[in-house]
Formats: C-alpha cells, sequence, structure tokens
C-alpha cells in the first residue's frame, strides 16, 4: 500500500513535470530550435531568456532582418522576439582602377601637344610623361591641362624649369 | 585618408561641391587620379586654380587631373583658344591626318560629336569640317 503510494506520487510528479515541460519548453531548447532556424541568417544570432528571444547581428538588408525574426517566431516557446539586428549600408562600390594609357598611344598623343610648345622636350616611360625644358608658368598650366587629360600613370616635371 | 587625399582635400571637397559628376579619385602608385566632368567651364578653371595654389606650379607630380566639361555637348558653342594661331581642322583624328581646313584663334566653332577626349568633331561658320584638337577648345557658356 505504501509503496503503490510512493508510485503515484512519483508518476505524478514525473507526468506533472512532462506536462509543464510541453506546455513552457525551456530555455535551452528554445535556444537550439532557434538556432537551427537562424541557419539561414548567417550574421544573426540569438539569446533566449524566459522565452524571449534577442537577435543581434549584422545583415545587408531590412528583408534579411525581417526574414530572420520571422523564421525565429514560428518556433514554439518563443513568447516575442526583440529584434536588435543592425542593416549594414553596403559597401561602396568599388573604385575603379586607374585606366593609364598605353606608351604607344601615349607617346603620339604627347608629341603631337607638345610640338606646339617650343622650348619643351617630353618623353614616355611606363606610362609616365617625363617633361623637361623651359616654359612660362601659365604655358605649363596649359600643357600640364593638355597632358592630364591624356590619362598618363603620372606627370613628371621634375626637370622642368617655370619662368 | 590617406595622405595625398588630405593634401588635395580642398581641391576634392571643392569638386564634390561645384557637382562635378562621375567623379573619381584614385591613388596609383603615389599619383592621386582625379577625374570627373564640371558642370561649366568655370569649375573646371576653379578646380585648377585651387590645385595650382596646393602644388605651385604642378611641379610635385603627384596628381593627375583630367577633368571635362559637360556643357561640351554636340551642338554646343566652341572658342578656338589657341595661344595665338590657327587652329588645324584635319580629316581625320591625328596630328598625321591631313589638314583641311583651318579655325582662327577666338573663332567660334561648332562641336559636332567627340570622337575621344582628344579629337572633336567641329564645324566652322564658312562649313568646313574636320578632327580638331579638344584642348584649344572651350565651350562659350
Amino acid at each position: 500500500m505504501k509503496l503503490k503510494h510512493l508510485t503515484t506520487v512519483i508518476l505524478s510528479v514525473g507526468l506533472l513535470f512532462m506536462i509543464s515541460c510541453k506546455s513552457k519548453p525551456k530555455d535551452a531548447d528554445i535556444q537550439a530550435a532557434v538556432t537551427t532556424a537562424l541557419q539561414s541568417s548567417p550574421g544573426v544570432s540569438a539569446d533566449v531568456k524566459d522565452g524571449v528571444v534577442t537577435l543581434s547581428g549584422s545583415v545587408a538588408s531590412q528583408a534579411d532582418k525581417d526574414a530572420a525574426e520571422a523564421a525565429v517566431k514560428l518556433n514554439q516557446g518563443v513568447k516575442s522576439v526583440v529584434n536588435n539586428v543592425t542593416v549594414a549600408p553596403p559597401p561602396p562600390p568599388p573604385s575603379a582602377p586607374v585606366e593609364v594609357t598605353a606608351d604607344d598611344s601615349l607617346k603620339t598623343a604627347v608629341a603631337g601637344i607638345v610640338k606646339d610648345f617650343p622650348g619643351i622636350q617630353a618623353d614616355v616611360k611606363d606610362g609616365v610623361i617625363i617633361i623637361t625644358g623651359e616654359q612660362k608658368a601659365d604655358r605649363w598650366k596649359k600643357l600640364k591641362m593638355a597632358l592630364d587629360a591624356l590619362k598618363p600613370k603620372k606627370v613628371d616635371a621634375s626637370g622642368l624649369k617655370v619662368k | 585618408m590617406a595622405a595625398l587625399q588630405d593634401k588635395y582635400k580642398e581641391l576634392i571637397d571643392a569638386a564634390q561641391a561645384a557637382g562635378t559628376s562621375n567623379l573619381k579619385v584614385n591613388e596609383l602608385d603615389g599619383v592621386l587620379h582625379i577625374e570627373g566632368e564640371a558642370p561649366t567651364g568655370a569649375v573646371k578653371d576653379q578646380l585648377w586654380n585651387i590645385y595650382g595654389k596646393i602644388d605651385p606650379n604642378f611641379l610635385t607630380g603627384d596628381v593627375v587631373m583630367n577633368i571635362n566639361v559637360a556643357t561640351a555637348v554636340a551642338g554646343a558653342k566652341l572658342k578656338v583658344i589657341t595661344e595665338s594661331s590657327n587652329l588645324n581642322i584635319r580629316k581625320g583624328p591625328g596630328t598625321d591626318q591631313p589638314i583641311v581646313g583651318k579655325a582662327a584663334h577666338n573663332e567660334i566653332v561648332s562641336l559636332i560629336s567627340k570622337q575621344s577626349d582628344q579629337w572633336w568633331l567641329i564645324r566652322t561658320d564658312a562649313g568646313e569640317e574636320g578632327y580638331a584638337y579638344a584642348q584649344y577648345l572651350q565651350p562659350v557658356e
């Protein structure tokens, strides 16, 4: 009789425990489920406390942020979701590499310009226009504007004397 | 911010403030390449003046600045800004091309099209048509 009573008590407690477990999943269980649900949302992590899921991390768009929240909400036991995920601004477009004119076309173009600037000698090497000689400041400015428009790598005027 | 962009900050800021479109600022082997299209010839002049202020006489060689003027579109009037001589009008885009006409210093011509940044197809009031060097042509505003 005594043993039977004890068994009943143990069974009842066990049953109560199981029921309570079922109706209120433990945070650890929610965490596991939520983590699985977030596998499709890279960059987002979840923290569960008393059934409240807090999402954190960074995603590329608002749609990704909403998707993460929706995926988490579906899980049993989740009371509410605090969505602290930030939407990162899109990375700046990669700046186009500098185009440098090939030496051959650069040489032809430079020769065409420099012929109008007596007193100036020009050489082209590896995309660099090397200017030597003498020139008045305002004429040199004109020349420099014309040379820069040819898309050289550099205009080296260290050998130029400006009058 | 890179040292060069710092040095020429005033120039880059001015280019942005003046509404230079397609503005590209890149650094390559210690040279700052600034490219873009200025809304007017005055803006282009202003940018070159700022550049000349930061680097007197443009002698450091740490900038290549290629600023075009947006008003230089087909149909625009261009002034011949040679030093004093006539501007050769050629059959094709290149100094090896035969000369088909001449435009006088300070003459106003029309832009037909741009073959490249360097060579523009123009027409004089006398009806001569051919390619001329863009450097000697300035949009009239």
